[in-house]
């Protein structure tokens, strides 16, 4: 971890707000990455499919784009199956549960100062707390 | 819909859509958020900790601060969709719960959805499993919630 890393984070941030005050000053949408692939997973946002899928199709085809002007093109994610199986479900039914994850209930909500997405926030990171140190620190697993 | 060419007649609400994802998705890979090890440092308190997503966070929040003032000031956007309404503070167990299930799993593999998605295309096996158990998981999500709301009222 350097400074520079913190500089690349506020410049990313702010790339962040720009697409969520775009997508709600002009579409009307609360940008929420689980809520927009959700609502096409199980159905409830059928009237607003076309919009979700291009929201999706940008959000996965143009950071690709970036990688020749970009360091970083490895995510350095475990190895391990059994792991990221896991992991995956709890992230797909608790967001689901939840209504939002780190967009939605974070950006939007706690800039909103909505209650529900500051309390989301402040359990997801005790859950993701509890976890990294139960996972790293006592089974060094991860 | 399936007819329908994707940018031969796109709608200015369906660029737009499209706008805001790639804006979003290279921000996360900019910002770092699409490294899990940085992910993982970030929620390691006893660790060595990594404030890198305070500033992503930090980033984000404070212009829209400033932007959700702006939206329910004028009550629809700019396409003419109503502003969503500020939700009741409601705090169920499917709401905790499914929290709480969000960050272990966000602390076990060190992504959540927005950098799935950003990083799909350049995540390799790993990350196309994670995508998978996560749309898997969505799935089954609804079934999760009746089973748990006929636990808990009755």
């Amino acid at each position: 971890m350097m400074p520079v890393d913190w500089i690349w984070g506020l410049v990313g941030g702010l790339m962040i707000g720009g697409a969520a005050a775009l997508y709600l000053l002009v579409n009307g949408r609360i940008m929420g990455a689980s809520g927009i692939l959700g609502g096409l997973v199980d159905g409830t946002g059928r009237s607003s499919m076309v919009e979700r899928l291009a929201f999706l199709f940008g959000a996965m085809a143009v950071p690709p784009l970036l990688v020749p002007f970009y360091t970083l093109v490895d995510t350095r994610i475990t190895s391990n199956p059994a792991i990221i199986i896991a992991a995956g479900l709890l992230v797909g039914i608790g967001t689901r549960l939840a209504n939002g994850c780190t967009s939605g209930h974070g950006v939007c909500g706690i800039s909103r100062l909505a209650p529900r997405g500051l309390g989301s926030t402040a359990l997801y990171l005790l859950g993701g707390a509890v976890t990294v140190y139960i996972f790293r620190h006592i089974l060094g697993a991860i | 819909m399936a007819a329908k060419p994707f940018f031969g007649h796109a709608e200015p609400r369906e660029i737009i859509a499209f706008v805001a994802g790639g804006l979003f998705g290279s921000g996360l890979l900019v910002s770092g958020m699409i490294d899990t090890k940085k992910v993982q440092g970030w929620l390691d308190f006893f660790g060595a900790w990594d404030p890198t997503l305070a500033f992503v966070l930090g980033g984000a929040v404070v212009p829209m601060f400033f932007v959700w003032r702006l939206a329910e000031a004028r009550k629809v956007s700019l396409l003419g969709t109503p502003i969503p309404p500020r939700p009741a503070p409601k705090f169920d167990p499917a709401f905790i719960i499914g929290s709480l299930m969000f960050g272990a799993g966000w602390g076990l593999a060190g992504l959540c959805p927005g950098p799935a998605l950003a990083s799909f295309a350049i995540g390799g096996w790993g990350g196309a499993l994670f995508f998978l158990a996560m749309v898997s998981g969505m799935v089954v999500a609804p079934t999760v919630a009746g089973w748990l709301s006929s636990r808990t009222t009755s």
